[in-house]
């Protein structure tokens, strides 16, 4: 087995009663990555998250973890595995220090070392301040912090986390961001989200999941790359808009051009340049020569955000085209 | 092991973390007092030669008690999980599906077991003001006790099955009452059909719990009805961890 990989994962299928949640799904994560599952609601994230986490099985394929089969090793990977589900359930009555000491426990610790990660998760997370607190009285963003706690206690080598900032504040989410990232360095994560900025921060690949199937997997600055051939020039000139526009019909590489009046001279032109190519220094040239106003000159980039959605609506992009 | 007593530990302290168990020990305590003073009402009007424990137990309350209170004791244990969601993170721990059944069956088990403490007392309070010292058989409590463990068992396990059944405590509870009223019905069925001889009423007469109760309350151990309750235990035990297991197949 190669050990190099710490998921991998190999024509996993799960079938529900009546629909098929994931098909056909295949991909490793190497050791010490943080991995992004991306995905539209009921594509499948939480449905591998789950049978990651041994929580259920496939209905067919294979899945290990570290090399270990989760099906016939389920207790071995569930030991190496800190799981955080959807909406990170926890039990509201007890306190903040006894619930981590009672899931240390149930996790097969032995007391004193379970007593001695206790302390350092909770130094970890944050959590010294309310330690002695009932976790039904915690803010949201507190009782997230619970359950990463929780996921860390027993030194897992995988770190599994469904939607780890849903519905948490701003600064609340940054906190939980910066507490993900430092675990990165030391641990394989895998996390699944639907806000994009969060896994252009934290992730080195992302796996966009529709359908039930893997349909991009790369790294964020890669698939920028991938979509950059069909980019946007955005520039606004202060020129008449007669000239501008036979300027642009002249430009040999440009396929198409856009033009909107801003205030006063400007106008705003949107150009698409043939095969994608930076025609920022030329356009720059031409207005030096004609002796325009230039006053913003941009290369629009795709976010992820984009990518995402064209790959997850195939269908209208295809009607467009 | 270890997971087992864990599991257990934080179970049966549920119970008093939140109202709920305070609630039931309150209101079987209040029905335990009102056996009590029927009890002694029944003893200032006329002697009798019936050991106390079979008086106890000859007032009903036995039965409200035991039908009413398990239901409520039960509905939470795994309802409450797969409502929260907790369910998830509990089962993605190295645990067997068996120790969280036996876990939250025995944490059940010794609240129940806590909640008949009462009845002792009115005993001793019994014994402390009669001045006849064969008022109090210990074989007579013993075996009450043993009767109180064994339909306790069957009915915590029923309950069990039920809570796993549903992610709703309300229908849990109600899904368990009934099957622990329609059990208890079984004993009166076999008096409905006493006058046949049948292989219908030889079944019957195996399940009257109210007989077998009474048995217990006499101070007689009789094997048949241990393995009956012990063997009902084992089977709604053995279902709900079907039904805690279906997750793999579903």
């Amino acid at each position: 087995m190669n050990n190099d990989f710490m998921i991998e994962v190999s024509d996993l299928t799960k079938r529900y009663a009546g629909h098929t949640a994931v098909s056909g799904l295949s991909f490793t994560v190497g050791r010490g990555e943080i991995v992004g599952l991306l995905g539209p609601n009921g594509a499948g994230k939480s449905t591998t998250m789950r049978i990651l986490s041994c929580y259920m099985p496939a209905t067919s394929g294979t899945v290990r973890v570290a090399g270990m089969d989760v099906f016939t090793d389920a207790d071995e990977v569930r030991r190496r595995i800190g799981y955080m589900p959807e909406n990170n359930p926890l039990h509201p009555e007890m306190r903040v220090r006894e619930y981590l000491k009672f899931r240390a426990r149930l996790k097969g610790m032995a007391r004193k070392h379970s007593r001695e990660r206790v302390d350092v998760v909770t130094e970890q997370c944050g959590l010294t301040d309310v330690s002695k607190k009932i976790i039904g009285h915690l803010s949201k963003g507190y009782r997230q912090r619970v359950g990463l706690a929780d996921a860390l206690v027993h030194e897992p080598d995988l770190i599994i986390l469904d939607e780890p900032t849903i519905g948490l504040d701003p600064n609340q989410i940054r906190s939980v961001r910066q507490l993900i990232k430092d675990l990165g360095r030391t641990h394989t994560v895998l996390i699944s989200t639907h806000i994009l900025p969060e896994v252009e921060m934290m992730c080195n690949r992302v796996l966009i999941l529709h359908k039930g199937k893997i349909v991009v997997a790369d790294s964020p600055d890669n698939l920028q790359k991938l979509m950059s051939g069909s980019s946007q020039i955005i520039a606004e000139i202060a020129a008449p808009q007669d000239e501008l526009r036979a300027c642009w019909e002249q430009f040999a590489e440009i396929e198409y051009y856009d033009l909107s009046p801003t205030e006063g001279e400007f106008h705003r032109c949107a150009l698409t340049p043939r095969n994608g190519m930076d025609l920022r220094p030329q356009i720059f040239a031409l207005a030096r020569e004609r002796g325009w106003i230039l006053r913003e000159l941009t290369r629009n980039r795709y976010s992820l955000e984009d990518i995402y959605v064209r790959v997850t609506h195939p269908d209208e992009e295809g009607e467009e085209g | 092991m270890q997971a087992y007593i864990v599991l257990t530990r934080r179970e049966l302290a549920s119970f008093f973390v939140s109202m709920t168990g305070y609630v039931i020990i309150a209101g079987a305590l209040f029905l335990i007092g009102f056996s009590f003073v029927d009890l002694v009402v029944k003893l200032q009007s006329e002697p009798t030669p019936m050991p106390i424990t079979e008086l106890f137990y000859g007032t009903a309350y036995f039965w409200l008690i035991l039908l009413t209170a398990a239901p409520v004791i039960t509905m939470r244990l795994f309802a409450l999980e797969k409502f929260s969601g907790t369910f998830e993170t509990l089962m993605t721990t190295p645990v067997s599906d068996l120790q969280v059944v036996l876990a939250k069956f025995t944490a059940a088990m010794m609240f129940y077991m806590l909640m008949w403490l009462p009845l002792l007392g009115c005993i001793f309070i019994l014994r402390h003001y009669t001045t006849d010292p064969g008022v109090l058989d210990i074989g007579a409590i013993g075996t009450t006790y043993l009767g109180i463990f064994l339909l306790g068992g069957l009915f915590m396990s029923l309950g069990c099955f039920a809570s796993a059944l549903t992610r709703s405590q309300i229908i849990a509870a109600m899904v368990s009452f009934t099957m622990g009223i329609t059990l208890f019905l079984l004993s009166f069925l076999g008096n409905q059909l006493s006058t046949d001889t049948g292989w219908q009423m030889q079944v019957l007469n195996h399940l009257t719990m109210v007989e077998h109760m009474l048995d217990f309350a006499r101070g007689i151990v009789d094997t048949r009805h241990v393995v009956l309750y012990v063997s009902l235990t084992i089977w709604f035990l053995f279902l709900t961890l079907r039904v805690v297991e279906s997750r793999r197949w579903k």
